[in-house]
């Protein structure tokens, strides 16, 4: 470990709110990343069976 | 080789074939980006030693390289399929190209923002217009422009031969960005991997190849996952879609 203590682990020497706020940044942009296909493809897969429903309905 | 080759080609092509072999290859790519980006971003934030110079702002360095890289591979790949949309009119291509430009832009703009915060204590400035820097801009805004070209086309047969011809005519922003740290003068550092000699030390040049792979599993999955999404609306007319969702 290249810190001697937790607070200096989060201070950064001075840098801290530099390096975390690039860290943070990154991982909401990831985040959103991943979520973004989970959320759509549950949509979609409901959306085909609701296409599925109407044509069995009207034939 | 050749024949082996192309019938790996036609496979790929078709829409069911690459949804099954992407499912089975989630969970490996997975597995493989948490292995490689969590204990390598753990080493870079607090075990690799501090930059000489720099301090520990140079930390961002784990996060930044890695978006630039997948940022300049992400739109290189998008123009190659590009190429096979306009040439063989692959309808997969058109599914990848189509997914990768939100996810290549958020890596333009992850590097973009992870680098002006490291400028800021390193440079004393948040942003200076030198070459490097905007030509990674210019990266973003065509990532931009292929967005809105695909939202804005309806068809999305027209949609992918527009978004082709933009993206290639594009990449000539590729060679600029790698090569403007040596062809013109800027603020910004040049290169810190090199095949010959790396000019950095070696425990901070394992940390970052490990995070540089990791982010690259990462983005393959991204790919991966929203390009599976593409199938299921395009092909939901199809059989077996219907029998995947169980109706």
């Amino acid at each position: 470990m290249e810190f001697e203590t937790f607070a200096d682990f989060i201070a950064m020497g001075k840098h801290g709110p530099y390096v975390w706020s690039a860290y943070g940044i990154t991982l909401v942009v990831v985040i959103a990343n991943i979520l973004a296909p989970v959320i759509r493809r549950k949509g979609l897969v409901e959306e085909i069976k609701r296409k599925a429903k109407r044509e069995q309905l009207e034939s | 080789m050749f024949e082996s080759l192309k019938r790996l080609y036609h496979k790929f092509g078709s829409p069911k074939y690459f949804y099954d072999i992407t499912g089975r290859m989630l969970p490996w790519l997975v597995a493989l980006s948490v292995l490689l980006l969590i204990p390598g971003l753990i080493y870079g934030l607090g075990f690799a030693p501090p930059e000489k110079y720099q301090g520990n702002s140079y930390r961002v360095i784990y996060i930044h390289v890695p978006a630039a890289s997948i940022a300049m591979s992400g739109y290189m790949l998008m123009a190659v399929a590009g190429v096979v949309v306009l040439v063989w009119r692959m309808k997969m291509a058109e599914m990848v190209a189509k997914s990768v430009a939100p996810i290549g832009a958020s890596f333009a703009f992850i590097c973009l923002v992870t680098g002006s915060i490291w400028g800021k204590p390193t440079w004393g400035t948040w942003w200076v217009w030198d070459a490097r820097l905007t030509s990674m801009l210019i990266l973003l805004f065509l990532y931009l422009g292929v967005m809105a070209l695909n939202a804005a086309i309806e068809n999305a047969q027209s949609a992918a031969r527009a978004t082709a011809v933009l993206s290639i005519v594009g990449a000539v922003n590729l060679p600029i960005i790698k090569y403007s740290v040596e062809w013109w003068n800027t603020l910004h550092q040049p290169a810190s991997i090199r095949m010959t000699s790396s000019a950095i030390d070696p425990e901070m040049l394992y940390t970052l190849l490990s995070c540089i792979a990791g982010f690259y599993c990462l983005f393959a999955v991204l790919v991966i996952l929203s390009t599976r999404c593409e199938i299921l609306l395009r092909e939901q007319r199809s059989s077996w879609v219907k029998k995947l969702v169980g109706v």
